[in-house]
């Protein structure tokens, strides 16, 4: 973000986030405002500090830590199996000019499809339980990870492609040492955006019919007319991806040491 | 001409190279038309042609990148099928795998032969070394100069002590100074070993500078060669001091005269084209 960039140069790293947090805050008490006041009902808006209460309950008590267990561990499983089976069909597909173009039509049909309405079918046929929520968040990874890693191996340069062949590669050390790294960077580059779908899946699953899991939070709170709580459950997903991003940026950061990164030129 | 006397460690036999009409109804585009050259134990030979003559397909050809449309390939006397196997190529482009550090590319040819990875990597060293580049063995390309990287990648390539060193224009996109350095260190490491080099470029002092014999083409569409003049001049050379020298001078306003025709003639195609 070069925006941000200049912002950080015109009014220090401090000055900033202070304003950050300040623009926050200013936002928290416009609402404890509007709803105090009485522009906004309670029973459908919430009250803030009543919601900032409901966190502090659940952290403190720990009731919330099995239900962010399993929301964990489904968007991990649907990350690491969606990510698995885009890589091997990406770079098959993207090898094999027949498949692909026989396969192509069908390809698009499957991403263009809203899979979100899929949940219901997992639903049936894997059971309230995690697997279903894993399969939702498959259906979404696979197919960012799955044309990234297809554009990825037909983007090889031919250059590079060419050099390791007269090094004297083999079809299955072109693929081990080009194409196979080739792609990991695409799927490096489009890690942000995976994850976030897996985390998508997962929530969107519990919400339509789960146990447990704060998608399963939210969902009972909507049952019982308990905005607040419905409000506490947002606000703790949303720091929970905040936090899977920053994991993402960090892991990136160790593998991707060989690309070139603008600005940080050596 | 006396470099055919001997066993030609590779030689182009006939060689066209045709593109299919891109549309129906049109006719097919001839690249190379009819070429013959042959290339002799390490002898150092200078392809040179105006830009877009097809220069270039030659040297995939020669490299069994690519199957001529006609002709043949030989390669110390053997029909060439596939990858040329004794050749070593160095490409006017980035060639480099950008995720591998310049130790890791060096050694990725002999990784392919099953070199153990330990012996691997010491040859490796030993090359990065000769091109001077030990320190940087860790670093990955991008953080490497332009001329660093072509020493990586002409490293890479003769960590394999191939018979034939094909290079297409590899040091056109270095500045002046670096490029001329380049030129010198090349002369060193093939005068230690003295491997036969197809060298292509579109600079003739450079290909008079370098190399043994010249070859000139003709602009294309059906290039073909139109010059072939041997070069005396004495060895070894520094590619600086060896401009100034007056057989340097002759033989580079005799070679023009004749190449000076066929880029007229290739500026006239491009302007009757455009």
């Amino acid at each position: 973000m070069p925006r941000a960039k200049a912002a950080h140069r015109e009014l220090g790293p401090a000055a900033l986030l202070a304003l950050r947090v300040l623009l926050l805050v200013a936002i928290f008490f416009l609402w404890y405002g509007l709803v105090t006041l009485r522009f906004l009902p309670a029973f459908f808006f919430g009250r803030p500090f009543v919601v900032l209460e409901r966190v502090g309950q659940w952290f403190a008590s720990g009731k919330i830590y099995p239900h962010l267990g399993v929301t964990l561990i489904e968007t991990v499983l649907a990350f690491a199996a969606g990510t698995l089976l885009g890589v091997a069909a990406g770079l098959w597909l993207g090898l094999r000019a027949m498949a692909s173009a026989l396969l192509e039509p069908y390809i698009k049909a499957a991403n263009a499809m809203p899979r979100v309405i899929l949940a219901p079918i997992f639903a049936v046929w894997f059971g309230l339980g995690i697997a279903s929520k894993v399969a939702l968040g498959v259906t979404l990874v696979f197919f960012i990870v799955f044309f990234n890693v297809y554009q990825g191996v037909r983007e090889v340069s031919p250059t590079v492609l060419a050099s390791v062949r007269m090094l004297g590669a083999s079809p299955r050390q072109l693929v081990r040492y080009v194409y196979l790294p080739s792609a990991t960077s695409w799927v490096f580059s489009s890690l942000h955006t995976s994850v976030g779908m897996a985390f998508v899946g997962a929530v969107v699953g519990e919400y339509l019919g789960s146990a447990a899991g704060v998608g399963y939070l939210i969902l009972q709170a909507e049952g019982s007319f308990d905005i607040d709580t419905v409000f506490a459950g947002i606000l703790v997903l949303t720091g929970f991806a905040l936090l899977l991003d920053y994991v993402v940026t960090v892991i990136e950061r160790r593998l991707l040491v060989w690309m070139p990164r603008a600005g940080r030129r050596e | 001409m006396s470099s055919t006397e001997v066993e030609a460690v590779l030689s182009l036999d006939r060689v066209t190279v045709a593109w299919p009409a891109p549309r129906k109804g049109e006719s097919e585009y001839v690249a190379v038309e009819d070429v013959s050259l042959e290339v002799g134990r390490g002898e150092f030979l200078s392809v040179v042609g105006p830009t877009g003559c097809g220069k270039s397909t030659l040297l995939n050809v020669a490299a069994g990148l690519l199957a001529p449309s006609a002709g043949s390939v030989l390669v110390s006397g053997e029909r060439l099928q596939g990858i040329n196997r004794r050749a070593g190529y160095l490409f006017q482009g980035e060639a480099l795998m950008p995720w591998r550090s310049a130790r890791e590319n060096v050694e990725a040819g002999l990784l392919f032969a099953g070199v153990a990875p330990r012996a691997a990597r010491e040859r490796a060293e030993a090359w990065l070394a000769r091109v001077g580049l030990s320190r940087f063995g860790d670093s990955y390309p991008h953080q490497l100069s332009g001329g660093m990287r072509k020493r990586v990648a002409l490293a890479q390539t003769l960590v394999l002590e191939p018979r034939i060193l094909l290079m297409d224009e590899p040091f056109s996109a270095l500045d002046v100074q670096t490029r001329q350095l380049m030129e010198n260190e090349l002369l060193e490491l093939w005068s230690s070993d003295r491997r036969s080099v197809v060298f292509i470029t579109h600079d003739l002092e450079e290909a008079i500078a370098l190399s043994d014999r010249v070859v000139l083409l003709s602009a294309g569409p059906r290039t073909r060669p139109i010059g072939d003049f041997r070069i005396d001049l004495p060895r070894p050379r520094d590619v600086a001091e060896i401009r100034a020298s007056p057989r340097f001078s002759e033989l580079h306003v005799h070679i023009w005269r004749a190449l000076r025709a066929e880029v007229l003639r290739a500026y006239a195609q491009s302007e009757g084209r455009a």
